[in-house]
């Protein structure tokens, strides 16, 4: 409408404005706050929350550096193993004709909440390999029954007896269990958007290149990569957030329990079983903090696309 | 698959045409062979902790804790709706689905008509100001959730109303209410969905609208006839996400309800977990009853559902 009176469009907007004001943008400014704040949020102690993250004096109960290296591994391994999962997944399934079927098949975890999914993979991760899948499915092939969401061991102890256990800190492999029930149930979304953006290439381009004598290898990693890097950055920055906020998961399977916390789990226990609110919400700053770069990144290809619009 | 040309044949290997079709079938059975093994070997591994789940909670309750359930396809007719019976029959089990729907459907509902609202004012009113704050909506997105637990419980706490709710239970508003839940899941869905909307309103034809306006119509009209009506795949895959959300949601549920009357099933079934402890056969039959709406809505949507997430993150 042309003639629109100037408080139309706010009126339009404002239960929106309204609801994000008070649970989101209130909740953050908030957040800082209490982060300067002494536990019950009465005395300003300056950094003194930060000093506790940083100085670590209470390990036995809320290890932080433990939750900052194991948020640092989900961050890294569960974002690249289910990239390039989804990737390998989305391209293979091009070539077949039960396409559909198999994107489906591999998406069903998503439509599965974190506590049913902690159901089945208790359950899958079982150490009497008589009931647990996994233990009974590496006991014929010489693996030892392992306490997967227990064992803090480095993962080469069950490759072979080999390796003495050595590996730093949130290499264990109960962190890779966990890690992947989180691949299991977002391999999925890689697939169906990386696949949406693979079926934009031209097929030209990719039989124009087997003409020319590449392989799949070398089309894969000079042709797909590059023209789906867009798409792939998406995909990427999406599982980031998801690996940053990791709460449910890891809630539900160890409850942050045998060094699994992540910066979330810690947040929860300090705040909500704690009552350390100066603790708890320092541990969320952080965590902001880390999700900063990535809004920033966001921000940007929204700019990219007004101006493309 | 035969070479026509001896030409090309040659280059390749010098063959007669017939060898050629022989290298030329095996070379595609050697493509072929490895690409079906290595995708169906993976449908499998995923499909494998869901059939398990489901297998599970069919078996007679003793057979689960003592043997595989791989081992049921020795006597494939051995199942039995025992363990769903015990878990029905827990306390709180048939009342949380009911839980689960009374705090799923209004949060749904809530979330698509507010988002609906800003987006269409986003995507085709003008005003000052109007792409900066469409970006902090956005930006809103990665905000972690458990970090507005606190000042959102306080507020709650505050404005707790101890009045009934009538006919749902629990109270009026605040902590411990049906009503306090919808609203922070609708808050907590916006940025996304204003986001999705957005994008969706804005790659509608210009001319409709402009067409509409010159007849006269309201915002109102053209809101209600024409965007809303033409949106509907969009608005059909956030209905979708949604409800997953909050159907699958614990954070909240957890923080803001308290009182275990009103819990929904993924909280109850957390509790199962912690008392139940490696009593599988409930455990299955529970987990399966709280992800079977999920699943059957998404077989039933599944179209819009990939549509949605190619709305929010591809398109854009």
């Amino acid at each position: 409408m042309i003639g629109r009176r100037w408080w139309v469009p706010w009126l339009w907007l404002a239960p929106t404005l309204a609801l994000l004001a008070v649970f989101l943008v209130y909740p953050v400014v908030d957040t800082v706050r209490r982060s300067l704040l002494d536990a019950r949020s009465d005395k300003f102690v300056g950094l003194d929350n930060y000093r506790f993250i940083i100085d670590n004096p209470q390990p036995l109960i809320s290890d932080t550096h433990a939750a900052l290296l194991n948020n640092f591994l989900w961050l890294t391994v569960f974002t690249v193993i289910t990239v390039a999962l989804g990737l390998v997944l989305a391209v293979l399934a091009a070539r077949v004709r039960y396409e559909a079927v198999a994107k489906a098949t591999i998406f069903i975890p998503m439509a599965i909440s974190f506590v049913a999914a902690a159901v089945i993979w208790r359950f899958m991760y079982e150490f009497n390999s008589d009931i647990g899948t996994v233990n009974a499915a590496i006991t014929p092939l010489g693996g030892e029954p392992t306490r997967w969401l227990q064992d803090t061991g480095a993962p080469q102890t069950w490759l072979t007896d080999a390796g003495p256990d050595t590996m730093p800190r949130p290499i264990q492999i109960n962190n890779f269990a966990l890690i992947a029930v989180g691949v299991w149930m977002w391999a999925g979304f890689a697939v169906v958007v990386l696949s949406a953006g693979l079926k934009g290439i031209s097929t030209e381009i990719l039989d124009a290149a087997r003409v020319d004598g590449a392989n799949e290898w070398q089309i894969l990693r000079r042709i797909i990569v590059p023209i789906l890097s867009p798409t792939i950055v998406v995909v990427a920055t999406t599982l980031v957030i998801q690996a940053l906020k990791k709460f449910d998961l890891v809630w539900v399977m160890t409850a942050g329990q045998f060094k699994t916390d992540v910066v979330s789990t810690l947040f929860f226990k300090e705040a909500f079983l704690f009552r350390d609110f100066g603790v708890g919400a320092a541990l969320a700053v952080v965590l902001m903090l880390f999700v900063v770069p990535i809004m920033l990144i966001a921000i940007r290809r929204f700019q990219f696309q007004e101006e493309t619009r | 698959m035969s070479r026509p040309d001896p030409a090309t044949a040659s280059v390749a290997a010098p063959a007669s045409p017939r060898r050629g079709w022989i290298v030329a079938s095996a070379e595609w059975f050697g493509a072929r062979v490895p690409l079906h093994l290595a995708l169906i070997t993976l449908m499998v591994l995923w499909s494998i902790p869901t059939i398990a789940l489901l297998v599970s909670s069919f078996r007679p309750p003793g057979d689960v804790i003592t043997s595989g359930w791989w081992n049921s396809i020795k006597h494939p007719l051995d199942f039995t709706l025992d363990n769903y019976d015990r878990v029905m029959s827990q306390r709180n089990m048939g009342q949380s689905f009911v839980n689960s729907l009374i705090i799923t459907v209004p949060s749904t509902v809530l979330v698509i008509l507010v988002a609906a609202l800003a987006a269409y004012a986003f995507a085709w009113m003008r005003f000052p100001g109007r792409n900066t704050l469409f970006l902090v909506v956005v930006a809103l997105l990665v905000v972690p959730l458990q970090m507005t637990l606190i000042p959102v419980l306080q507020l709650y706490v505050h404005l707790t109303v101890d009045a009934e709710m009538p006919i749902l239970g629990g109270k009026l508003f605040g902590v411990g209410s049906f009503s306090g839940i919808w609203v922070a899941h609708t808050a907590y869905g916006l940025p996304f969905a204003v986001f999705l909307l957005r994008n969706f309103f804005g790659g509608l034809p210009r001319d409709v609208f402009e067409s509409a306006y010159l007849d006269g119509a309201s915002d109102l009209r053209v809101f209600f006839r024409i965007v809303l009506p033409l949106s509907m795949p969009a608005i059909a895959a956030l209905t979708i996400f949604q409800f997953l959300w909050v159907w699958n949601d614990l954070l909240l549920a957890l923080v803001l309800l308290g009182d275990p009357n009103l819990a929904p099933m993924t909280l109850t079934i957390t509790n199962l977990v912690s008392s139940f402890g490696t009593a599988y056969q409930f455990l299955t039959a529970a987990a399966f009853i709280s992800i079977a709406l999920p699943l059957l809505i998404f077989f039933a949507l599944q179209r819009y559902f990939v549509q949605g997430i190619l709305a929010g993150a591809v398109k854009g």
